[in-house]
């Protein structure tokens, strides 16, 4: 490692009972490339947050080199971090849609008012910058204009052109497909060739492996391993990221029964492609877990909808279970046997200051165990919650307590102790692992299998390519809302379809 | 420089004295515009107290007070958990007060045991229909029911005077601008003799204890918190959320109209168009003191009512201004949401630096 040009000593951080950072070291050199891994709470965010001047620690040090050696960074100040050539782009984008993506780079650099600013100096300062970094955009066209992949480029940009010297990255591939996403880490090659000095924060074992210098792995706040990436394989980080060896999917194929969810010429009008859907077929049978593939934003959205009752197509026909449902609506769609995990749990899949016993029983007020004559069954209900608290492990401060306090792996529990136990014949699995750690997304893996060998049919929407092709049977690709299945269980291929190349 | 940060929760234990503390510190803040006013301020609480409690019938004047604060102060905490601003409780307290001399000033001449139920019945069902119309409003058209709830209080207001001018004028009012008294059979009879507070204040602890059962204990119940918490977890897991935010108009409605009753029919025995000093409104301040629980509410309303008793007296004594209770009530309501704040962050101090470095 060449010459350091950040030092952070014995950061640490508490909020409240939590020790989200606890005396972490780390340092970066010029023009090296370090991936920041942990699971879900592990406490990345928190120490970039920290190094950003958006936390005060409770103590420690962070040093930066102004150019004549290293120095301490005034804690607690954003202005401050800039100033010393901290850039950060942040997993959800912060870019004004209805400015150029020239507006937006230059936001907030220099006055205001500046009305040079589009065509002098600034301008080709920018062009510099792309040029240099091989990051390629219309600088004239209007954000909202701009793919997802396009809108990284700018965000990026934009901490460019303050000269950042140190970019810091937060799962910047959550949005893209697997060829932008090796096109972006391309970019941050040459850019790091040229002095630039990254950190990206990751999920994704195989990117880590493929584009970092160096790994450092979080667990519980504390830094519990650095290890150069080329000593490095999946197994070791995995156990150095969950403490143990990580848990595999064990999947057999079953013999498909008779069909659970038949879809046929499903048809959304929308403005936007997200909620568009066009002509979509499908059939899901019983023990069989059929995956879609695709960015988000291609009518996954829609599709979810429809199942899951919120929204009544336009054309088109759904069967469950042979039967046409009573009424398009989630009531109805829950009675004929649809279990759904929804995609936004905090949204749409949970009660967050209503107590775990409460939220178990969301979906099915009308039993008879939970409730007679309109008054709820508190005995029965209590009883229920400790044994599906017990079979699903679900770990918090209990099932009176608010289900909010609960981590997002245990949220996910709950809700699929809710949906499983209602014995659905078909779950629709809206990316059921997404901001899950290894442990809890393994876990959802196999109750997933479970179902499916106890007779359910599954739908897997998943942007986690890795995951579709470990779980499904077969696996769908949608791309502006339509539907085309993928011949072979290959990433590169089903990556070339997601990204509308192949048909 | 300082910032806010959040902190760990709180225990239940200090939840429940939060408010009083907040109640505590706000009556101890009043000294401050007291001193200004010139007044003693020792005695001038000592007044506040013995007007408050200082005799049986100062106490159940407090009670009286406290009654159909009550009743509004559950309108709004009911509408309020379903996150239905319901701004209309006065308006609703009007026109339960309408469909009470209505039906109470000789329609109908029955024995009090039919009356009694009936005057309240029409009284909760006009307040009923008076909140259902703007929730459905909200729940079709997406019209933002604190406009709609607001506005229509002024309506109903002109409204009763209008009828008060008119149809339902007294003609032996002497030109007074006031209904026909109610009937005798249809008034609800005073609790102790010679005082004023009357069976309308049982009526209201009954309703508070009711709408908690209801609240925690049933399916409604259940349904209107999960729709006010979560309308879209509630939506996906398919409750009726149109139809549960049009039940919880009706039940807050029917709350505040029960109000507008109790005060016809226990307090003045006939109806003006300054029946209520704003009732409805300082229920919106009960339910938010009392953190939307319905038997906070109580508590709540009695502390509200005796603010407004005792600076009331207090004022008449010392020649202070009785706009005093107004300032009280409004501290009252600051501390308790300083206090909610002060329960969910801290404040850290960051030593201050020259940003512009490096």
């Amino acid at each position: 490692m060449s010459a350091p040009v950040l030092e952070l000593s014995g950061l640490s951080k508490r909020f409240g009972a939590v020790q989200a950072n606890a005396d972490v070291d780390l340092s970066l050199g010029r023009g090296e490339v370090l991936a920041l891994l942990g699971e879900n709470g592990a406490g990345k965010t928190t120490l970039m947050n920290m190094l950003f001047g958006h936390y005060l620690p409770d103590a420690g040090h962070i040093r930066v080199d102004d150019g004549q050696g290293l120095r301490d960074l005034p804690l607690g100040h954003p202005q401050a971090a800039l100033s010393a050539g901290i850039g950060m782009v942040h997993q959800h984008f912060t870019l004004a849609e209805n400015l150029s993506a020239l507006d937006n780079i230059l936001l907030g650099v220099g006055s205001l008012l500046s009305r040079r600013k589009r065509g002098g100096a600034a301008r080709a300062h920018v062009e510099d910058v792309m040029a240099r970094s091989g990051l390629q955009v219309a600088l004239d066209t209007r954000v909202s204009r701009l793919t997802v992949g396009e809108r990284q480029r700018v965000e990026i940009l934009k901490a460019l052109v303050r000269n950042t010297r140190i970019l810091v990255l937060d799962e910047p591939t959550a949005v893209l497909t697997p060829q932008e996403a090796d096109s972006l880490f391309a970019n941050l090659h040459q850019l790091a060739v040229d002095g630039l000095s990254v950190i990206f924060i990751s999920h994704k074992l195989r990117e880590v492996l493929a584009f970092s210098d160096r790994i450092a792995v979080l667990r519980h706040g504390r830094k519990v391993g650095e290890i150069a990436t080329a000593e490095a394989d999946e197994r070791r980080i995995a156990r150095l990221m969950v403490g143990a060896e990580a848990p595999q999917v064990e999947r057999a194929p079953m013999d498909p029964g008779a069909p659970v969810l038949e879809l046929s010429g499903i048809r959304c009008e929308a403005a936007s492609a997200r909620d568009r859907l066009s002509d979509v077929s499908l059939t899901v049978h019983a023990r069989e877990i059929v995956g879609i593939a695709g960015v988000s934003g291609n009518g996954q959205a829609a599709l979810a909808a429809v199942i899951s009752g919120l929204r009544a197509p336009d054309a088109g026909e759904i069967r469950v279970g042979g039967a046409l449902p009573a009424r398009h609506t989630p009531a109805a769609l829950i009675r004929a046997g649809v279990g759904r995990i929804p995609e936004d749990r905090h949204h749409d899949g949970v009660v967050g200051s209503m107590s775990v016993a409460e939220n178990l029983i969301l979906e099915r007020l009308d039993g008879p165990d939970v409730q007679r004559r309109g008054f709820l069954r508190r005995r029965q209900i209590d009883a229920a919650a400790i044994a599906a608290v017990e079979e699903f492990d679900i770990r918090g401060p209990g099932p009176d307590a608010p289900v909010r306090l609960l981590s997002g792996g245990n949220m996910q529990k709950m809700i699929l102790a809710r949906v499983f136990r209602a014995a659905p014949k078909l779950i629709l699995a809206n990316q059921p692992t997404r901001g899950l750690d290894l442990g809890a997304a393994a876990e959802v893996g196999r109750r997933l299998v479970a179902a499916c060998g106890d007779g359910a049919g599954v739908l897997l929407i998943s942007e986690d390519l890795d995951e579709l092709i470990a779980l499904s049977d077969r696996i769908l690709v949608m791309v502006d809302g339509r539907l085309t299945e993928a011949p072979r269980r290959d990433r590169t291929e089903i990556g070339l379809m997601m990204a509308g190349a192949a048909a | 420089m300082i910032r806010i940060e959040p902190r760990p929760p709180v225990s239940g234990t200090v939840r429940l004295v939060l408010p009083l503390a907040a109640a505590l510190a706000a009556l101890a803040l009043t000294a401050v515009p007291l001193l200004f006013a010139g007044a003693p301020v020792f005695t001038a609480y000592g007044l506040m107290l013995k007007g408050v409690a200082g005799s049986l019938f100062a106490f159940t004047e407090t009670l009286t007070r406290a009654t159909p604060l009550i009743f509004t102060g559950l309108a709004a905490a009911v509408a309020f958990r379903a996150r239905l601003w319901n701004i209309g409780a006065e308006g609703q307290l009007y026109l339960g007060a309408l469909a009470c001399v209505w039906i109470g000033t000789g329609m109908i001449d029955a024995p009090a045991l039919v009356l009694v139920p009936l005057v309240l019945l029409a009284g909760a069902l006009a307040g009923a229909v008076g909140m259902i119309g703007p929730a459905w409003l909200r729940t079709r058209f997406g019209a933002d029911e604190v406009v709609t709830t607001l506005l229509l209080n002024f309506i109903i207001l002109i409204f009763v005077q209008m009828m008060l001018e008119g149809a339902l004028k007294d003609p032996m009012g002497l030109g007074w601008p006031q209904s026909e008294p109610v009937l005798d059979a249809a008034m609800l009879p005073p609790l102790i003799d010679r005082m004023r507070l009357h069976w309308g204040f049982p009526l209201a602890l009954v309703m508070a204890v009711l709408v908690h059962l209801l609240m925690s204990r049933t399916v409604w119940g259940f349904r209107i918190r999960a729709v006010g918490e979560n309308a879209a977890a509630a939506r996906h897991a398919g409750l009726p959320v149109t139809r549960v935010l049009l039940s919880v108009a009706a039940l807050s409605g029917a709350l505040a109209g029960l109000a507008g009753v109790s005060e016809v029919a226990g307090l003045k025995g006939y109806l003006t168009a300054d029946l209520s000093p704003g009732f409805g409104y300082a229920g919106i301040v009960v339910a938010m003191l009392a953190g939307l629980s319905p038997l906070g509410v109580v508590v709540a309303a009695v502390y509200i009512a005796a603010v407004f008793v005792g600076a009331d007296s207090m004022s008449r004594e010392l020649g202070v201004s009785s706009y005093l209770a107004d300032l009280t009530v409004a501290l009252s309501l600051i501390c308790v949401l300083l206090g909610g704040f002060f329960a969910r962050y801290r404040i850290v101090r960051v030593p201050t630096v020259d940003a512009g470095q490096g």
